[in-house]
């Protein structure tokens, strides 16, 4: 079961709208697809999108492959993207399956919303 | 066109709940096609089969599904009957199925009578059993290194599915030239498994990569892993009968999938998701390439893990067991690979797998070569004799895919079969050269007699390799089998009581000096002289022509205790202890140097045979040989000194320009004084000093570039049981 929230976010005094994309359980190729018809509409031209995997326990490859569709069709578009809340398990595992370094991958919110205002 | 649907995305069959069409019997294996999978499997002699799904780890199916009989109409549920095979092929989409989850297997069947375990025959069909698919790309059920399965689950070695969407970016197999290689065989799970190693995934592909920057610093250029297809290290486990460890197939040579990486070597085998081996090994060599590291994988084609009649049906020998196998005439196994089974390699059926396999592991994964395991084995014909042009050895020199790979030949097998510099080639394959090692071994410990088969094995070997090139040569003193190189200079013999088998297995022909004291010393002397003889035998391996190969840990000095025969154990006696990189970094820095060396200099890079003459004009022949006496060598039974010059402006015929050479090995207990070549006076050089043996650390050697004038310029002492390397500039 996943849960997708997905919510506006005015940031930088207003300069900056950043869509907030908070996943909630398990990602896997049972729900993958899902997240990625909801998600992948926002990634237009010149977007800002943050996903907070706070509340991500774990990713099977179906969901870093998600993942990485999602960066693919954000940086074509000169969109950016940020992952935060990553816990070190699935850090770890998106670096040995070579998905990390995609990513701008930070802490918190606060800094992810920074980093996407910046 | 996005918009467009294909056809076949549906259903056409429904057996139970499962929607199911024919498949395509391209690709074999599991392969996710729209909508679900298509299953493909090959058997010439079945009459019958059944797909057999698991969920991941599950004792017992969810599914089976006949390839043949009745199934219903979708909608209408109308029966009628089907038959999802073309030719020898039995092939089938199953929609819905979740890639992640699901294991399979097959069931197969056909009138033979029933062959008891233990007794000849020509097909072992059993209904009971389920296959492993031969095209597994994951394999699960020892996904743990080491765990002890439940050993009454009926499927031992499950099939899984792999994501085959890696994003390379813009990696693709390095292309090194071979002559420019430095080849580092290893252990993917010793190489990290011992707590010294520091990294957080010890033993994985996950914790080798950690590693990189180690392997850079030391300037190989290819790692060469030891067996990381699927097999089971838990095959013929046992406790030593004295000592009580458990003793396990630590090395792997025993294959259970040669589609499938060893799950037990991935960090990522212990996750939910099965397929993510898959994606940790690619990563894995993606990141060496990134650092200028190609990956050769070292492939054992000569036999399975099913062993002889005794041994368990994993796969081929329940799917078509006359097939895949060599079977004597009364049905028993053939054993020219000393495991029990081997291989039916020139079956046009298994040379086909064969090559879907390497090809698979070149394009799927960028590995840049493949070590063949006694590959003699595979120039043998159905029934079992050495054939001129064996067609598998064609195929693969020929191969489109395979091109740019290189192919490297274990020469022999272990049915007396030795084929150095006689292995059938078709132009492209490279060998272990034996005859290095051997040679090498013998004169680093004193030998006499053989300065004239030195002088060939420095060369690239010459009289074995005539049309092919020393490129053809792979030179190594040390590998996996055998002692390392510290065990190679503290040992007369082998040690390997801890095997549990008295000490009567591993080789007796080791060419080992133990320096005067079997085993560990406090002596200092003996100590001494054991270092430089590693530094004399590392020094000769990197400045003969050919392609040197290092074993992993000889660079920090790893002992063995010994044992030459390491196969069955998974404890520090294998595990490579980091600890040593501090207490024996002259050996690492001695080393580090001469790759870097031997890396700078195209005059050991050759790609034809040198020829002792001065082709070119240049004042010199490309190489020069010497004895005490310059331009004097003395080839007599007794003689223990050898020097050789090479020619910098012979450099690769001539195409590159570099620094003549002189080399001067003395195996004599004494020092020797030594009359140098004199250089031609129009290039006004003069000669430097790379690295000295004879000397103490840090003299020994230098990095390159920074050599010292040497004082004298037509002299040189050369200690006792040493090697000094010149430079001229």
């Amino acid at each position: 079961m996943i849960e997708i929230n997905i919510e506006t976010l005015q940031a930088g005094a207003g300069t900056t709208s950043i869509n907030a994309i908070s996943l909630t359980g398990e990602i896997d190729a049972t729900n993958a697809a899902e997240i990625q018809r909801r998600v992948m509409p926002l990634s237009a031209p010149g977007c800002k999108l943050l996903l907070d995997m706070t509340k991500v326990a774990y990713m099977s490859s179906a969901g870093l492959r998600m993942l990485l569709s999602l960066y693919r069709q954000t940086s074509a578009k000169q969109g950016r993207i940020v992952l935060v809340g990553l816990s070190d398990e699935l850090q770890d595992t998106m670096s040995m399956t070579g998905f990390l370094g995609y990513f701008t991958v930070l802490d918190s919110l606060e800094s992810g919303i920074q980093s996407l205002v910046s | 066109m996005d918009d467009m649907l294909r056809i076949d995305t549906y259903p056409t069959h429904i057996f139970n709940e499962y929607g199911l069409r024919p498949g395509h019997p391209y690709p074999f294996g599991a392969n996710p096609v729209p909508g679900g999978i298509n299953f493909s499997v090959f058997s010439r002699h079945a009459d019958y089969c059944v797909l057999v799904l698991f969920k991941k780890d599950a004792p017992k199916p969810f599914a089976e599904i006949p390839f043949r009989g009745m199934f219903t109409k979708p909608g209408t549920g109308e029966p009628f009957w089907g038959d999802f095979r073309i030719g020898n092929v039995f092939s089938m989409v199953v929609f819905d199925l979740n890639i992640e989850e699901i294991e399979y297997g097959f069931r197969m069947g056909a009138g033979y009578p029933k062959v008891e375990r233990g007794k000849p025959g020509f097909q072992r069909f059993d209904p009971r059993s389920i296959l492993l698919d031969p095209y597994a790309r994951a394999i699960g059920g020892r996904d743990i290194w080491g765990q002890a399965p439940d050993w009454n689950n009926i499927y031992q070695h499950r099939a899984r599915i792999a994501y085959d969407d890696f994003d390379w970016e813009s990696d693709r197999p390095l292309e090194i030239p071979a002559e420019n290689l430095m080849i580092y065989e290893m252990h993917v799970r010793g190489f990290t498994r011992h707590p010294s190693a520091g990294v957080k995934h010890a033993g994985t592909f996950a914790g080798l990569k950690d590693k990189i920057p180690y392997l850079k610093e030391l300037g190989v250029n290819s790692v060469e892993l030891m067996p990381i297809y699927e097999f089971d290290e838990l095959e013929g486990v046992h406790n030593h009968p004295e000592t009580g460890e458990m003793l396990v197939n630590y090395w792997g040579y025993s294959t259970v999938g040669f589609f499938a990486p060893k799950a037990g070597y991935a960090a990522t085998g212990k996750s939910k998701d099965g397929t993510m081996v898959v994606d940790e090994l690619k990563t894995l060599v993606k990141e060496l390439h990134a650092n200028g590291i190609e990956v050769m994988l070292d492939v054992v084609f000569n036999h399975t893990a099913e062993g002889n009649e005794y041994g368990p049906t994993i796969s081929f020998r329940g799917i078509d067991n006359i097939t895949y196998y060599l079977l004597t005439p009364e049905g028993y196994y053939f054993n020219f690979s000393g495991t029990g089974n081997t291989l039916n390699c020139n079956n046009p059926v298994v040379r086909g797998m064969v090559l879907d396999c390497l090809r698979y592991w070149a394009a799927e994964y960028h590995i840049d070569g493949f070590r063949f395991d006694l590959a003699a084995v595979l120039g043998r014909d159905q029934n079992g004799a050495p054939m001129l042009n064996p067609p598998l050895l064609e195929a693969l020199a020929n191969d489109p895919v395979l091109a740019k790979c290189k192919l490297i030949a274990e020469a022999w097998d272990a049915g007396g079969l030795y084929q150095v510099g006689s292995f059938p080639a078709f132009g492209r394959w490279g060998e272990w050269n034996g005859k290095f090692r051997d040679t090498l071994r013998r004169w680093i410990k004193g030998d006499s007699g053989i300065i004239s088969d030195l002088a060939l094995r420095l060369q690239g070997s010459p009289d074995l390799y005539a049309s092919r090139g020393p490129t053809a040569s792979v030179n190594f003193i040390t590998c996996h089998d055998g002692f390392t190189m510290l065990d190679l200079v503290s040992y007369d013999n082998k040690h390997n009581e801890a095997n549990g088998e008295n000490n009567n297995d591993g080789a007796n022909d080791n060419n080992s000096w133990n320096c005067g004291c079997e085993g560990e010393t406090d002596d200092q002397g003996i100590q001494d002289l054991r270092f430089r003889q590693i530094k004399n035998a590392f020094a000769l391996l990197t400045v003969s022509q050919g392609v040197p190969m290092m074993l992993m840990g000889d660079e920090m000095g790893n002992s063995q205790s010994g044992n030459n025969n390491m196969y069955c154990h998974d404890s520090e006696l294998s595990w490579l202890d980091w600890s040593l990189l501090q207490k024996n970094q002259q050996l690492f820095r001695f080393f580090k140097n001469c790759i870097s060396f031997r890396k700078a200099h195209p005059v050991f890079h050759n790609m034809w045979h040198l020829r002792g003459q001065d082709y070119l004009g240049t004042g010199l022949p490309d190489i020069s040989w010497h004895g005490v006496k310059a331009w004097n060598p003395d080839w007599s039974e007794s003689s223990r000194l050898l020097a050789f010059m090479l020619d910098g402006k012979h450099a690769k015929g001539g195409q590159s320009q570099d620094n003549s050479i002189y080399v001067v090995t003395n195996t004599y207990w004494e020092g020797l004084d030594v009359e140098l070549p004199g250089l031609p006076s129009v290039r006004g050089q003069n000669w430097y000093v790379f690295a000295n043996t004879g000397v103490n650390t840090p003299e020994d050697v230098c990095e390159p570039g920074a050599e010292l004038l040497l004082g004298k310029q037509d002299h040189l002492f050369v200690g006792p049981r040493s090697v000094v390397i010149l430079v001229a500039k």
